[in-house]
């Protein structure tokens, strides 16, 4: 009724607007369905057992990728096991200590910065201060990760850290705690979804870098199965698929592990927003 | 009572110090960029280096001109922004305003998807799909070119766009659409006349931040776009961005060479300084 009172001009513009959003909206969910289903359709194929078990060799032509996957593997163990501390510690820092604005601020600027740096930027920089001193190794290219994934966590875990009530910390302070039994009793406690969202997220963001870590990990395949492995190179899935569709024309091998980047980024959403769905369903009660 | 306050400042301390840490690495980034950047740039001279069209960094008489880089990078992040910001901003409208709760659910999450998806698949994708598409379409001898570029580009920074200007939509007051509404507007015009209005500085940030993504894209570029150093005269032409640049030598490169690579970082790295500025600029305006 509203509509048939209206300006020609006026029917015109309302119908070519939503001719054009239901345009983009299309064409963005085909996009999405688009990419996984053709990554999908050709990696799924040549997924075999002896690929993802065997290591490759040039000799009997075999090309595996269970080197790749154990280097993934200690890449993102060892980036987290480090980058945990440092980035819940600034964010507990930021929230708790932190009195002045000014270094507040400082802070945070930088954060952004941090966050905001082209990952070849992080993959240079980590060949000049890590690679040139310990070699290129995992470790060296986990420690690049490092700086590039401690925003992610000070960032999850400053979140969660708002959420806790002023109320618990002035309770505890009202019982006599100190300033660190109060962090470590009440208000650490509390921020266990920021850190556990922070590391899918990390998870996340490690298992599909590949410009970092060209020049910091190294791009071998060898099979690295000892503690030491971390001080040797080695290629992740990413800088793998990289290689065998650049370098080599393995399209195959290429689709397969592009196809298990997919699986893991799709449950890597699902448990980020799942645990985030859990967490705050049960802060509301 | 002394020995537990000694503590307590041993530990804020130690808090202080993880606090500054961002800083530091901050610090550290710059002053190694600079450092290593700053030679080559010295002996190639900094007009020479920022304007000379031509890179010939193996030849018998080696010429180090990152104007060609410069250039694409500058040419193949409008072209993602021309393509990508209206059917990112017009599916942020829909998402925001039209969509029904289960649609923006479903959009939403394959938004994510899309966001979380490697570089290196964008690029093993865009080189089984877009490469042999464009050669055959428009007939020319090789389909790594820039045009490749910028439609991977283009999709790459659409979560950045559709994730940023729909929290700035949803967060328009619901007051002035009523008002707009009850003055007679429809429900379409009062979408894009007022809350469009009201929610753009969200959406300029939602921009540039994907600016910073595409300017700063390496691996999914590196596999489409050729990595000829030409100079971008044509959107069908192999060329070189400035952060493949970076990553496409240094895995032979010595000497001056190197350097020059680096100084290719420190270029990029300012780029990206500005970006931030930008970005900060347009956040600070939307608090207030």
């Amino acid at each position: 009724m509203l509509n048939s009172s209206l300006s020609k001009k006026r029917k015109f513009y309302e119908a070519f607007m939503k001719v054009l959003m239901f345009i983009s909206v299309g064409a963005t969910a085909a996009l999405t369905l688009f990419i996984i289903g053709y990554v999908f359709i050709k990696g799924f194929p040549n997924i075999t057992l002896n690929l993802l078990l065997t290591s490759p060799s040039y000799l009997s032509e075999n090309i595996g990728i269970l080197p790749d996957i154990l280097n993934t593997i200690y890449i993102v163990i060892s980036t987290l096991i480090i980058v945990l501390p440092l980035g819940v510690g600034a964010a507990i820092y930021l929230t708790e200590y932190a009195s002045n604005k000014k270094i507040v601020s400082i802070i945070e600027y930088a954060t952004d910065i941090l966050s905001g740096i082209p990952s070849i930027i992080y993959g240079l920089v980590g060949m000049l201060l890590f690679s040139n001193n310990m070699g290129t190794c995992l470790l060296a290219g986990s420690l690049t990760l490092v700086i590039m994934n401690l925003p992610t966590i000070m960032r999850t875990t400053q979140e969660s850290l708002k959420t806790v009530p002023q109320s618990y910390r002035e309770g505890a302070f009202g019982l006599g705690a100190g300033k660190w039994r109060v962090i470590r009793t009440v208000v650490l406690p509390s921020c266990i979804d920021g850190v556990i969202t922070g590391c899918i997220l990390s998870i996340g963001r490690i298992l599909g870098e590949s410009a970092a870590l060209l020049y910091t990990a190294g791009f071998v395949h060898i099979l690295n199965t000892q503690i030491t492995a971390l001080m040797s190179p080695g290629a992740t899935l990413t800088v793998s698929l990289y290689l065998y569709a650049k370098e080599r024309g393995e399209f195959g091998v290429a689709f397969a592990i592009a196809a298990i980047l997919m699986i893991l980024t799709i449950i890597i959403n699902f448990a980020a927003t799942s645990v985030q769905n859990y967490f705050s369903k049960r802060r509301s009660l | 009572m002394k020995k537990n306050k000694f503590k307590e400042n041993i530990i804020h301390g130690i808090f202080l110090l993880l606090g500054l840490i961002t800083v530091g690495f901050v610090l550290l980034i710059t002053i190694y960029l600079v450092i290593s950047g700053i030679p080559a740039i010295r002996e190639i001279g900094l007009i020479n280096f920022l304007f000379g069209k031509e890179w010939a960094s193996t030849a018998a008489e080696p010429k180090y001109g990152i104007l060609p880089f410069i250039l694409t990078s500058v040419y193949g992040t409008s072209g993602a922004i021309i393509i990508g910001v209206p059917i990112g901003f017009m599916t942020s409208v829909y998402l925001s305003k039209l969509a029904s709760p289960k649609t923006k659910y479903l959009v939403q999450t394959a938004v994510s998807l899309l966001a979380g998806i490697p570089s290196v698949v964008y690029g093993l994708v865009g080189m089984l799909v877009l490469i042999p598409n464009i050669r055959n379409i428009f007939n020319i001898p090789d389909g790594s070119s820039l045009l490749a570029a910028i439609i991977v580009l283009s999709i790459m920074i659409l979560p950045s766009i559709i994730k940023v200007s729909v929290t700035a939509l949803d967060s328009v007051p619901k007051e002035y659409e009523d008002a707009s509404l009850a003055l007679g507007a429809t429900s379409i015009e009062t979408y894009f006349k007022v809350s469009v209005p009201a929610a753009k500085s969200g959406i300029a940030a939602s921009v540039v931040l994907g600016v910073g993504r595409a300017i700063g894209e390496a691996m999914a570029v590196m596999m489409v776009a050729g990595n000829a150093p030409n100079m971008p005269n044509s959107i069908f032409q192999s060329v070189r961005f400035l952060t493949t640049a970076v990553s496409s030598e240094m895995s032979y490169s010595s000497g001056l060479q190197r350097q020059a690579l680096f100084s290719i970082a420190l270029v990029l790295f300012m780029f990206i300084l500005l970006i931030n500025a930008t970005l900060n600029f347009f956040i600070k305006r939307n608090k207030e």
